[in-house]
């Protein structure tokens, strides 16, 4: 049975195995992937990002744990941080879901940024088409800890969730653009501790103060309360749920489902184009020593660095007008 | 260009719930430029099995301080067998005694660390004999 097939059919290591050549930048993995593209952009895709710390792991794990209640298969993709110094990571994610390990209808593999600067890693996109082939009908992406600035999950998520924790900073965080920005529903997370009340007080704020028309999606807040009493915490995440739901339902009725695939795959065509036109480009100047070259024509200041781009733009790239 | 890195899993099978040196292990390997998957205390051998696939890992390593590992350890070694991932390699440390090394290489445990090895002689072990897919 060939790869594309035996991932259409759900099976595991072919697919974790594809994932890693993607990963390890494999040449095999590329038409693999192409393969596979036909059966790509099935399932609905769940951003879960926020602040290191905030609980996204043991939240994803509830969220899952809820939707196998409800007879949905789902892919997890978890990111942890590579270290800038030695390139390893240690992949912690897992851990707060090893309850699903066994489940056939769950799929959780964790990712290393490697570098990437956005909260997820360059093979997010793709490993998240292997996921759509394998026919899972949801999958959370868990980006790492993130800041305010961090938000390469909107370019791959249809619905995204932002977990805040009491006690990470005054009203003024909460004004801040980015993070806040790019929520569908928010969650107030250990919501037992102190502050949480205050923070859902000045979110509300912002949400009454921002420009929303009535035609508009308000981000939901969602209270999810200590993991300790798992009765209150169930119902909590069943609100979640039924929340992600309900954007789900406006996202395909107000026509936003449409935008935000168009967004979607725009970007996937750009990183493609530029792995297909800029990266050929640098590696041949690098091999042929141009590069170098360049850079010691630019730091004596004989040349700049715009004028070189437009030359080498020339050169490589036929072009009509000089 | 590709850029294959070792993936590694660290993780502690049965009742044993002292992870300090499996923690330290998952740091050090990090350092080392692996990647780690740390699946933490208490965890099934079929669980290990089970995570082991999903993440495609190069290596298991298990550590146990509380004497199951003849138990435990070649289990994790069949279950990778009887679902075709023979190719991954398992290692173990902890309290084991010597007189039962044999075993546990018979087994099918390539390698035991046990307290006194260095962190360097461990990383050391796995650049030299583990080798991802080409």
């Amino acid at each position: 049975m060939d790869t594309v097939k035996q991932i259409r059919e759900g099976h595991v290591r072919p697919a974790s195995r594809l994932i890693r050549d993607i990963e390890d930048k494999i040449p095999s993995a590329k038409s693999e992937i192409k393969s596979l593209f036909p059966y790509t952009g099935k399932s609905f895709i769940i951003g879960i990002t926020g602040a290191p710390g905030a609980g996204k792991s043991t939240l994803t794990d509830a969220i899952v744990t809820n939707l196998r209640g409800r007879k949905k298969t789902i892919g997890v993709l978890a990111v942890d941080p590579s270290s800038p110094f030695s390139g390893g990571a240690i992949l912690g994610d897992r851990i707060r879901m090893q309850r699903h390990v066994q489940d056939p209808d769950v799929f959780i593999r964790s990712l290393a940024t490697r570098g990437a600067l956005g909260g997820l890693s360059h093979a997010v996109g793709k490993a998240i088409h292997v996921i759509e082939a394998m026919r899972k009908d949801i999958i959370l992406v868990e980006t790492v800890g993130i800041g305010q600035q961090e938000l390469d999950i909107i370019n791959h998520a249809h619905s995204v969730v932002v977990v805040l924790v009491p006690g990470m900073g005054d009203e003024i965080q909460v004004m801040k653009a980015g993070i806040m920005e790019i929520a569908d529903v928010f969650v107030i997370n250990k919501a037992d501790r102190d502050g949480a009340k205050q923070l859902h007080k000045e979110l509300i704020s912002m949400l009454n103060a921002a420009p929303l028309g009535p035609k508009d999606w308000r981000p939901p807040v969602v209270m999810v309360g200590s993991l300790f009493k798992p009765k209150p915490f169930a119902e909590n995440i069943e609100e979640l749920v039924l929340k992600l739901e309900e954007h789900y339902l406006y996202l395909r009725s107000s026509g936003k489902m449409i935008e935000r695939i168009n967004r979607k795959i725009t970007v996937e065509i750009l990183d493609a184009l530029k792995a297909n036109i800029l990266e050929p480009i640098v590696q041949k100047l690098d091999e042929s020593g141009d590069l170098l070259d360049l850079v010691k024509k630019v730091k004596s200041r004989k040349v700049d660095p715009y004028s070189a781009a437009e030359e080498i733009a020339h050169r490589f790239l036929k072009s009509e007008d000089k | 260009m590709s850029d294959r890195k070792i993936r590694v899993m660290v993780a502690k099978p049965g009742l044993d719930g002292h992870d300090r040196g499996a923690r330290v292990l998952a740091r050090g390997f990090r350092d080392a430029g692996f990647e780690v998957i740390y699946t933490g205390c208490h965890q099934t051998p079929e669980e290990i099995a089970a995570a082991a696939i999903q993440e495609d890992v190069d290596l298991v390593g298990l550590s146990c301080l509380s004497g199951a590992h003849r138990a435990l350890f070649p289990r994790v070694v069949e279950l990778l067998k009887e679902k075709e991932a023979a190719d991954i390699s398992v290692i173990g440390g902890g309290i084991i005694p010597e007189q039962d090394f044999q075993a546990l290489y018979d087994a099918g445990i390539k390698a035991i660390f046990t307290p006194g090895a260095t962190l360097e002689s461990i990383v050391e072990w796995i650049k030299t004999n583990i080798k991802p897919r080409a």
